[in-house]
């Protein structure tokens, strides 16, 4: 299996809320933790696929892959510092950015 | 929108300060509304695509952003009644988190709605006479004016009718809701440029010709963005009689011409750029000669009826000077502060227009929470006729106060964090959202500004450094105008990092011109220490007088560029 450069996670956002979301094992998660880590092109590859089973079930919009790192707690965290944003909320509001969970609702 | 209703000026028993929808309005938004919340409908269900669905959506004023939808509400010309402005508030707490964004565009962004709410906003605006209808897609867009329209002693016409009769043009005009690119009107009727109509697909300004009749001076191919231009005049006087006809004959051969190619390209300023303003004129004219004039007839009675929605209210005969004021500002050094920097001389003889700033030291520029747009409209019906303005700078203007009642109206102010004495000053910031929200940003911008503001907070220094302006975008689309900042930021990404470019010499007024790079990008850091050492540099060169475009102008860019970056700059936790 071919490594891609980086691994990869899947970003979208819900088609209801908006929310950024990415692809967990069973299904859309706010928590870089719980995302499906993608270390190989096949693995994008099925990481992309199940984003667009995901778009045309009508239940995410915006689906693309992004580069991370594994930091030593093992969690995924975006190189770019634009998915960094998406996931860390508005820097200048932080008194919005609520618990991933309760985003999520 | 064309208005029918001949009574409804004169119906009511409270001042009139701002267009009325008729029936025929109220049905049209209704009926957008109604259409909507069916689109939303089928959306979810799954009956439309998000390809299908984008283009309705974004018809809408809905799109989609870094963490959130984001919905933009139409605001004509800036103009708003308190009862629009509580609405405001109130769909901020039920359908957002609690606030609003005032744009450079006089509009208002909610950041976090949701769609399956999207179309019970639309019906609380429509409600209220508003509407998200023409704030995205490659129309027309809200037409912008000057915020002291109507009150400002340099003015010879009020530009709100003329605003007004464009939007009803406008809106839904079969032949220009397609356009190459989005399209945006300003217009001003005074001598000083408050509407930065140069820097408009189209601006207007009302003139007067030898006779003394009414007529527009038309600017074309305008516009910031990747590729800035200041605006040319195609015609020096166009009769009032005249007007639709003529923007008709533009927007033809705009729609003819212009670059659908090359979305970069497809703005009206690069086709008046590629073809000269000479080739432009010669098309328009054309065009307008040959232009049935039937349909563009001018009304007068139509335009007569519409300004009379913008009538001056009922004031109060009152002494030009206040012996009131006078004594609250000798025994408030504050409130004198504030009466310096963000009150401004008014038509009528005892009353001013107050600009009240949304850009506290350290907040973001053009937010304000809903409990802040209820004090806003609250105090608007104590003290002036319930009338309010959005400003271009993204402040809120409080177009007829008594003299009398501005101590009182500055304590109500105060309390609620609105009275920041700083208007046009170097801590008065226009700010995009920038990456902290914007799917089209490479940058953060609000930190930034809010680094520049604490920096400079200090009163006393600001007023010594003058009138200012500071604009930041946190991309090319130039939604912060830096390029016509006297101090604009760019940032940028630049090596996978933010980086921010700062340009000097930018000017909105009518001796427009367009911001000069001075360097390469500097880190969001650095940014306040370069400002400081052109500040500085500014302070000890200028003359009596003299702002800091004037000595930018003298001096030459040159010699800011060797005083713009010095070693040991303190930073700013971005």
């Amino acid at each position: 299996m071919a490594a891609t450069k980086h691994p990869q996670i899947l970003f979208a956002s819900m088609l209801r809320g908006g929310q950024t979301v990415l692809l967990g094992e069973a299904g859309w998660v706010g928590d870089p933790r719980e995302a499906v880590v993608a270390h190989d092109v096949e693995a994008a590859a099925a990481l992309e696929r199940r984003g667009k089973e995901e778009v045309a079930r009508n239940n995410v919009v915006d689906v693309y892959l992004a580069d991370v790192e594994i930091g030593a707690d093992g969690a995924p965290a975006p190189l770019h510092y634009r998915e960094k944003r998406r996931l860390a909320g508005p820097s200048v509001r932080p008194d919005l950015w609520a618990r991933r969970e309760e985003r999520l609702r | 929108m064309t208005a029918h209703e001949p009574n409804l000026a004169a119906r009511s028993n409270e001042p009139i300060i701002s267009y009325r929808y008729d029936e025929h309005d109220r049905a049209f938004v209704r009926a957008r509304v109604a259409e909507f919340r069916e689109q939303v409908r089928r959306r979810l269900e799954g009956a439309l695509t998000e390809d299908e669905f984008r283009p309705l959506r974004l018809m809408n004023g809905l799109y989609l952003q870094l963490h959130a939808y984001m919905l933009r509400v139409a605001i004509p010309y800036g103009g708003l009644t308190a009862k629009q402005m509580r609405r405001l508030a109130e769909i901020a707490d039920r359908f957002d988190k609690g606030y609003g964004h005032f744009t450079t565009r006089q509009n208002l962004q909610y950041n976090w709605p949701k769609l399956e709410d999207v179309p019970d906003i639309l019906e609380a605006l429509a409600e209220v006479e508003m509407h998200a209808i023409q704030t995205s897609g490659n129309c027309i867009r809200n037409v912008t004016s000057d915020q002291f329209a109507g009150v400002a002693v340099d003015e010879i016409e009020d530009p709100r009718p003329t605003a007004e009769f464009l939007r009803q043009w406008s809106s839904l005009h079969p032949e220009f809701s397609f356009l190459p690119r989005k399209f945006k009107i300003a217009v001003t009727g005074a001598r000083e440029d408050r509407a930065a109509i140069s820097f408009h697909d189209i601006g207007l300004r009302i003139v007067e010709d030898a006779n003394g009749a009414r007529g527009y001076e038309v600017h074309v191919g305008g516009g910031l963005g990747r590729t800035p231009m200041v605006g040319k005049v195609v015609r020096d006087f166009v009769a009032r009689a005249d007007l639709l006809a003529y923007l008709e004959a533009i927007l033809r051969v705009y729609n003819r011409f212009g670059r659908r190619d090359n979305k970069f390209k497809a703005r009206i300023k690069i086709l008046v750029h590629e073809i000269g303003v000479d080739e432009m004129k010669r098309l328009v004219e054309e065009e307008f000669a040959a232009i049935d004039r039937g349909p563009f007839a001018f009304d007068a009675d139509e335009f007569a009826r519409i300004a009379a929605f913008f009538a001056p209210p009922p004031y109060e005969t009152l002494p030009g000077r206040s012996e009131a004021l006078e004594t609250k500002k000798r025994e408030n050094r504050d409130f004198a502060v504030f009466v310096s920097t963000n009150v401004a001389p008014h038509k009528a003889s005892g009353y001013a227009i107050v600009t009240v700033s949304l850009k506290p030291i350290g907040g973001i520029p053009g937010d304000a929470s809903s409990a802040q747009m209820r004090l806003l409209a609250d105090v608007s019906e104590r003290f002036g006729f319930g009338e309010l303005r959005v400003t271009h700078t993204q402040n809120i203007v409080l177009p007829h106060v008594k003299q009398d009642d501005l101590f009182a109206l500055w304590r109500e102010l105060s309390a609620a964090d609105l009275a920041t004495s700083n208007a046009g000053l170097i801590t008065d910031i226009i700010c995009c959202p920038g990456l902290d929200y914007c799917a089209l940003a490479t940058a953060r911008s609000i930190p930034v500004a809010q680094a520049i503001s604490r920096r400079f907070q200090d009163p006393e220094r600001q007023r010594l450094i003058g009138e200012l302006g500071v604009k930041i975008s946190g991309c090319i689309n130039a939604c912060g105008h830096h390029h016509i900042g006297a101090i604009g930021i760019l940032g940028l990404e630049k090596k996978g990092q933010e980086s921010y470019q700062i340009t000097l010499g930018g000017d909105p007024t009518f001796s427009a011109s367009i911001g000069e790079l001075l360097g390469p990008g500097v880190t969001a850091q650095e940014v306040p220490g370069v400002i400081e050492n052109l500040i500085e540099f500014y302070l000890s060169q200028r003359r009596e007088g003299e702002r800091f475009i004037d000595l930018w102008r003298r001096l030459g860019h040159a010699r800011f560029k060797e005083a713009w970056r010095r070693e040991g700059e303190d930073g700013v936790d971005i």
